[in-house]
Parts: structure tokens; C-alpha cells; sequence
């Protein structure tokens, strides 16, 4: 997920270390705050019905989509279409993902195996739809605000710490809506998973799901909600990266690879491993893309996995191996 | 109560049972014995509704429960101990117990009753399952299941590896809900065990329901047992 606010903050020439720093770890945190929803997506389908999802990312590139359609439908001031879409295209991605769910998954009976291949079908039935249909052409979505913020940094001067705003050092209100708005969903879905009883269903269902049917549990249902769930959260992230990157039929590659690195780095299936994962992945490219290269950036992180996958193939925070 | 009719039964295209039918009733422990892979542990899952019918029928109190999915079987009352307990490790005792009271919608009265009977079980409420002894898995498992308040409760080895004070506490509460009508099946290794609490008993080999016996008739008839368990 590459922001275009990068390339502008790297023509941000003299601007001082700290400053810089900051600015980078801020677009960093955009791109942690969108990778971690969609990852949290990739993990909680993958903890609880043992599917790896290949289709992650379209189900994330039909949230841009469909945000696009929703919010120019709408029409009227940008924030009325952004909230509609921010509401509609997670629900109609989560009843799309669902309905493949109980058509494609259940018929190859959620075998590891074929469930690859129906899902590497899904995304490029979903990809060639959306191609028919939307077209080749990548279309933004307008922000429902979007005010310049300086921001201020801290100098030791002779009387003491000072603020001053340099030059250079700003963002936008909505990145940092963004970086909010993806908390607020994860702390939800965690109070989902831990405090609710649809949590506990959950859990039960992931750690022994022939049990759980023993005690009433109507695994096919847990399942078609779990893939809706986990679409959903991808076709938010996506909901939210619209306004800043464009919506294209083929923005779901990168998303799907990230995920799997940040799944595979916090340990497959434990939320909390994922959400940190994700910041790690996220700022550390924002922060190294900055500074250095994407292309290092991406070496770095590649390397990441290798060793995580080599020393510790449960995950930083997995507890079995996967 | 519970009644098999011919059941047959397997895992992929692998046939295990053989049209086994027997009759567990209210107010009985029915214990099944067989060697290591005679089909006891099948059996149990296929009243659970684990396992595919290929063919007979399974009813409890006189309505057919064969054809339900397995989450319906248990909201007909049938509570599965299955063998090596299976608890939900990271869950919580109080949690294990909780999906065990959703499973009829039953209140905290039967989480009350049920307590009374594992005392040890309410010192550790809100400890992971995985983290008790292997005799507090033991019960926590017989805990969940009796929170269905069944009318059947399928039991598998519960005594495997336990302490013989864990085993003389299980079966105090075997016993007790004997008493309380619950039709019982046990699938249990220790002959002396079994006939000191069983009332009737099928003898299982090769997925065959072979002969059914009272316990009390099976005393010193050594040779029976020896043909089915003896190696
Ligand atoms: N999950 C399974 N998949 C395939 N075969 C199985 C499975 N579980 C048990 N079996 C086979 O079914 C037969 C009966 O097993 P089981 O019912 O567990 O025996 P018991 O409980 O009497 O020791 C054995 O031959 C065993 O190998
Ligand atoms: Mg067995």
C-alpha cells in the first residue's frame, strides 16, 4: 500500500531528523493502521476455520469499489457518501463473502487443499467482475474532510523546551482519522472476541470446533459469519485508504502479501500478534521507505519473514506451531 | 431412552460399525467393552452425531435423532465426555461451562447445581482449562456436559490417567445421576470399575455389537470377558 503522501514528504529536503522522523512514522502508521484491519480480516478466518484465504485482497479491493459507487451515488457533501459507504460496502462485501462461504467452501467441505483453489478462483472471478464492470480506471473517492494540520516539534532553546511548527511537518485530518478510526474497530473486534458471547463462540468453535457443535454450536453458521467478518474488516481498510489512494481493480495484491507477512510475523490466528505485527511492518515501511528505499523496505521485511519462519515458525506471539 | 437400531458407520469410505444396535435406558449405566479399535469411541460419535449414518437409526425417547446435525443433537439433551476430555484449553473453566449451559439455554441454577457437584471446579473459575491437573480437566469435562442437563451423557475412559481418588469422585457422580434417571453410556478399560457400577453390559469386536450382558450375571465369568478383552 503505497501513499502518495510519501513522495511528498520525501521532497520535504532539509527538514531536520526528528521532524522527518515523525512525519515518516506518521505515514507509516496510515498504511500500519489500514494493514492491520485487513490482516486481523486474514487471521481471524484463518484461526477459526483453517482457510487461507488467496481472495483476502479482493475482498479488500471490492470495499474500494464499492465505497467509489456508494459515495458517488450519494452524492452531496463528501461526508455523506464516505459515512454511507464506510457503513454499506463492509456489509455488502461481509454478505457477498458469507454467500460464497455457504455456496463454495462448505461444498469442498473446508478441505486446507481445495479450499486454496476456490479461493484463488473467488479472486479472479471477483477481479474480472469488478474489471467488466468499473473498468480499468482508478477513481478516488473525496475525503469527508480534509484540513491541512501543521504540526508542532520541540527545541531545546536557551529558555527551554519551545514549540515551533516547521516548515514541511504537516498531515491531514483525515490520516489521522484514519489512524483512529482503524483503533477504535480493532479495540471492537477484540471486545468481540474476549467479552461477548459471540467471542466465546467463536473461540470455542477455532480451538475444537467438533466440540463445539456437541455443545449447540452451528459451526456453518460461525463460519459464513467468520468469512463475512473477516471480509468485512478488509473492505473497511479499504473504505478508509480510498480517499487517500484510488480505487483500482487490481489494488489487492499488495494488501493480500502484506497481510500474509504481518499473519505469518505475529503468529497465525493471534490478534494481538497480527495488530503488532502490522505496526511493525507498517511504520518500519513508512519509516525506512522515508529514510532509505521502499525497496529496502520491502527487503527488510521479506528477511523478517524468512526469519520468523525459520526460528519461530508459530509467530512472534503464536503459541502452537502452525 | 436411547436406543441404536442397526447402525453402520465409518470414516471416509473406512466402515467401522456394523449395524450395531443396543438399548441404554433412563436409570442405567450401560457400559460398552471391546479391545483398542473395536469401535466403542466411533459409536459414541456417531450418537453425537459426529459421524454419517450409513445406515439404521438412533432415537432418543422414541424421536429420531440419527439425520440432526451434530448441534442439534445436543439440544435434544445427549451430553458427550468425550475421550481425552477435549476442553477448550484456552478458555476458562467458568467459559467451558458457559458454551455448556448455551447449549439448551439453561440458567445459573443448573451452573449452581452442577458446581455443587465439582466443589474444586469453583476455586478455579477463571482458570484456562489447559492450565488444571489432569483429574480437574476430568471433571470440568463431566461438568460441561452435565450443564446440557441430558438425558443421555455418553462417557468415554473418563478414568484414563487419573488418581484413584479423581476416579472415586467421577464415579460418585455417575452414580448420582443414575439415580436422577439419566441413561448412561461408558466405554471403560477397568473391568473391576466397570462391573462394580454397571448395570448392563455390550461386549463390542471388530465394530460388532456381539452379546449384551447384566453385570451382576457377568461376576466370575471369566471366560466372556476374556473372549472379548483377553489377548
Ligand atoms: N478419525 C478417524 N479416521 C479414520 N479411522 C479412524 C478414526 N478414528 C478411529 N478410526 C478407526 O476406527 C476404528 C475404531 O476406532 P475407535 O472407535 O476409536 O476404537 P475404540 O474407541 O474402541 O478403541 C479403528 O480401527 C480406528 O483405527
Ligand atoms: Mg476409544
Amino acid at each position: 500500500m503505497r501513499l502518495p503522501g510519501r513522495a511528498a514528504a520525501g521532497n520535504v529536503a532539509g527538514m531536520e531528523f526528528g521532524p522527518y522522523l515523525m512525519l515518516a512514522t506518521l505515514e507509516g502508521a496510515v498504511t500500519a493502521a489500514v494493514l492491520a484491519l485487513t490482516a486481523v480480516g486474514l487471521s481471524l478466518v484463518f484461526g477459526i476455520m483453517r482457510v487461507v484465504n488467496v481472495a483476502h485482497g479482493e475482498f479488500f479491493m471490492l470495499g474500494a469499489v464499492l465505497a467509489w459507487w456508494v459515495a458517488s451515488w450519494f452524492g452531496g457533501h463528501a461526508a455523506i457518501g464516505f459515512v454511507a459507504a464506510a457503513v454499506l460496502a463492509p456489509l455488502l462485501v461481509g454478505a457477498l463473502a458469507a454467500l460464497a462461504d455457504v455456496t463454495v467452501l462448505k461444498r469442498v467441505d473446508y478441505d486446507p487443499e481445495r479450499t486454496i483453489v476456490v479461493t484463488i478462483g473467488l479472486l479472479y472471478v471477483i477481479q474480472q467482475v469488478v474489471l467488466m464492470t468499473y473498468g480499468p480506471e482508478a477513481r478516488p473517492v473525496e475525503p469527508p474532510f480534509n484540513a491541512r494540520l501543521a504540526l508542532p516539534w520541540v527545541e531545546w532553546g536557551e529558555s527551554g523546551p519551545a514549540l515551533y511548527w516547521p516548515w514541511g511537518l504537516s498531515t491531514t485530518s483525515y490520516k489521522l482519522f484514519v489512524i483512529g478510526a482503524a483503533a477504535v474497530v480493532l479495540a471492537a473486534v477484540w471486545l468481540l472476541m474476549r467479552h461477548t458471547r459471540i467471542g466465546l463462540v467463536l473461540r470455542a468453535t477455532q480451538m475444537d470446533g467438533e466440540m463445539a457443535q456437541v455443545f449447540g454450536i452451528p459451526v456453518e453458521r460461525v463460519y459464513a459469519f467468520t468469512f463475512g467478518l473477516g471480509a468485512a474488516l478488509a473492505a473497511l481498510g479499504a473504505v478508509l485508504i480510498v480517499p487517500i489512494q484510488q480505487a483500482h481493480y487490481l489494488m489487492g495484491g499488495d494488501p493480500l502479501l502484506l497481510s500474509f507477512i504481518v499473519v505469518i510475523i505475529g503468529g497465525l490466528g493471534s490478534l494481538p500478534g497480527t495488530v503488532v505485527a502490522a505496526l511493525l511492518i507498517g511504520l518500519s515501511d513508512g519509516i525506512i521507505s522515508v529514510f532509505f528505499s521502499p525497496t529496502l523496505a520491502k527487503i527488510l521485511a521479506t528477511l523478517l519473514v524468512a526469519l520468523v519462519l525459520v526460528f519461530r515458525p508459530q509467530g512472534l506471539f503464536g503459541t502452537r506451531a502452525a | 431412552m436411547l436406543e441404536l437400531k442397526g447402525i453402520s458407520t465409518g470414516y471416509g469410505a473406512a466402515q467401522v460399525l456394523r449395524e450395531v444396535s443396543l438399548e441404554v435406558r433412563a436409570g442405567e449405566i450401560h457400559c460398552l467393552l471391546g479391545r483398542n479399535g473395536a469401535g466403542k469411541t466411533t459409536t459414541m460419535k456417531a450418537i453425537a452425531g459426529l459421524l454419517p449414518l450409513w445406515a439404521g437409526a438412533i432415537a432418543l425417547d422414541g424421536a429420531e435423532i440419527g439425520p440432526l446435525p451434530a448441534h442439534k443433537v445436543g439440544r435434544t439433551g445427549v451430553g458427550y465426555i468425550p475421550q481425552g476430555r477435549r476442553l477448550w484449553g484456552e478458555l476458562t473453566v467458568a467459559q467451558n461451562l458457559e458454551v455448556g449451559l448455551m447449549t439448551r439455554g439453561a440458567g445459573r441454577d443448573v451452573r449452581e447445581r452442577v458446581l455443587d457437584l465439582f466443589p474444586r471446579l469453583r476455586e478455579r473459575m477463571g482458570q484456562r482449562a489447559q492450565t488444571l491437573s489432569g483429574g480437574e480437566q476430568q471433571m470440568l469435562a463431566t461438568a460441561r456436559a452435565l450443564c446440557v442437563e441430558p438425558k443421555v451423557l455418553l462417557l468415554d475412559e473418563p478414568t484414563e490417567g487419573l488418581q484413584p481418588s479423581m476416579i472415586a469422585a467421577i464415579r460418585d457422580v455417575i452414580v448420582r445421576m443414575r439415580g436422577a434417571g439419566v441413561a448412561i453410556l461408558l466405554v471403560e478399560l477397568r473391568i473391576d470399575a466397570v462391573l462394580a457400577v454397571a448395570d448392563r453390559v455390550t461386549f463390542l469386536e471388530n465394530g460388532r455389537a456381539r452379546e449384551t450382558w447384566a453385570a451382576a450375571e457377568l461376576r466370575g465369568r471369566h471366560e466372556v470377558i476374556d473372549r472379548y478383552l483377553g489377548v
